[in-house]
């Protein structure tokens, strides 16, 4: 088997920061850590080429960087992509994650290591098997071994992979359907009673891990405020105009308030599917408090409530949507010179 | 930019990370009781848009459920 490495300026011993412009060279056989590689590798593959590029080089023109070595790909025709290892160096690890891509839309298979928090992981965990390393090149040593053991197995298993932790890979969020032993409810079972041992178990379903940000900084006053109104209930003009989902939503809404007191009947309504919505139809001032807040602007406690409102459906809504909405949100709400926000949740 | 949440299931928004957090009156009404009368629910909603408010200008160091 024919291996095609990717590596950087500096594991390629062009230099450090200052040769990160190299451009695409390409060279044959193994470089820096590709020697090590391919020594483990002795008997099942062989590393026949290496592609040194410069990180700024590779994120300052990915296009023509990826150009490259597709054309390079056509050229030398491996089996197998390898890339890095990149650790926690994220220009590093965005490059080996797009050449990771790059291979999958050729057909061919790439295998990867890098730090879990490297933005890399992230952006292309789905097109190339990722090994977690530590976050810098002294875990070079180990990384290697285990990069080999998935390149060995996946050689043996004819590309045919089981499980991330089996195999020692990152998880990639697909889901593969696949025959179990036992059912769903006695698994549940096993799990619980393991846990309520003391027992080392495994989810088959892992929470979404939330982020934190730092408590903002209070308003000095709010007779000089601009208050936004924004909800994940739903709320919507009445006919639900922009046809929001009812449940996972794909989309949010943004609609003007301008010139309007109070949320009726016949003016709003919801298009939330997760909870019963007989009272937010009759008034959607009970999710989304319009008719106050005119009431507090008119009496100037507030400087004014935006004219715009912002809505979605957080009903199933996946959090990478969620993140997605809620920064597109943030961004207008900023823009248009909003003081702070009120974000109203059922 | 600040941002209060109101909420009725509270441990869902100190799992997602808001900061600053007023409780609310029920999931499919937050900010509505339909026990109450139209002038006494209006009443309660302002009560608690005036406390959402508040916590807009109260500074604090870490979440907070007001």
């Amino acid at each position: 088997m024919r291996i095609l490495h990717y590596i950087n300026q500096f594991f390629g011993q062009k230099g450090g920061e200052e040769a990160a412009n190299h451009p695409i060279e390409l060279v044959e056989g193994p470089v820096g850590p590709g020697g090590a590689l391919n020594a483990a590798l002795a008997g099942k593959a062989e590393i026949s080429h290496t592609i040194i590029c410069g990180d700024s080089y590779f994120n300052e023109n990915e296009e023509v960087a990826v150009m490259g070595i597709k054309e390079i790909i056509d050229q030398v025709k491996p089996d197998l992509i390898v890339a890095g290892p990149a650790f926690n160096a994220g220009r590093y690890g965005v490059a080996c994650g797009r050449v990771g891509k790059l291979a999958a839309e050729l057909g061919l298979p790439c295998i990867t290591g890098m730090y879990p928090e490297n933005p890399g992981y992230d952006l292309y965990k789905q097109t190339a098997y990722m090994v977690e390393t530590k976050n810098s090149a002294a875990d070079m040593r180990k990384a290697i071994p285990n990069m080999a053991k998935l390149i060995a197995s996946f050689i043996e298993k004819d590309g045919k992979l089981g499980m991330p932790a089996e195999e020692g890979y990152m998880p990639r969020n697909l889901r593969i359907n696949m025959f179990a032993e036992k059912r769903g409810a006695a698994r549940a079972v096993d799990m619980l009673i393991a846990k309520l041992g003391g027992e080392e178990f495994t989810t088959e379903y892992p929470m979404p891990v939330f982020d934190r940000v730092a408590p903002f900084k209070a308003l000095a006053s709010l007779k000089d405020a601009k208050i936004a109104l924004v909800t994940s209930g739903g709320v919507v003009p009445k006919g639900n105009p922009d046809h929001i989902e009812s449940s996972s939503a794909q989309k949010y809404g943004e609609y003007s308030i301008e010139g309007i007191d109070d949320l009726t009947e016949a003016s709003h309504e919801t298009a939330h599917g997760g909870y019963d919505p007989v009272k937010c139809n009759e008034n959607s001032d009970v999710v989304l408090p319009v008719d106050v807040l005119r009431d507090l602007e008119k009496e100037g406690v507030i400087g004014s409530l935006h004219n715009m409102f912002y809505t979605t459906v957080g009903n199933g809504t996946s959090v990478s949507n969620s993140k997605k909405f809620g920064a597109e949100i943030a961004q207008k709400l900023l823009d248009a010179g909003v003081s702070a926000a009120i974000l109203t949740s059922t | 930019m600040p941002v209060v949440h109101i909420v009725t299931v509270v441990p869902i928004s100190v799992t997602v990370g808001a900061n600053r957090i007023v409780p609310a009156v029920a999931i499919p009404h937050p900010l509505g009781n339909p026990k109450m009368s139209q002038e006494e629910e209006k009443l309660m909603r302002r009560e608690m848009v005036v406390k959402s408010l508040e916590t807009l200008t109260t500074d604090i160091s870490e979440q907070t459920v007001f």
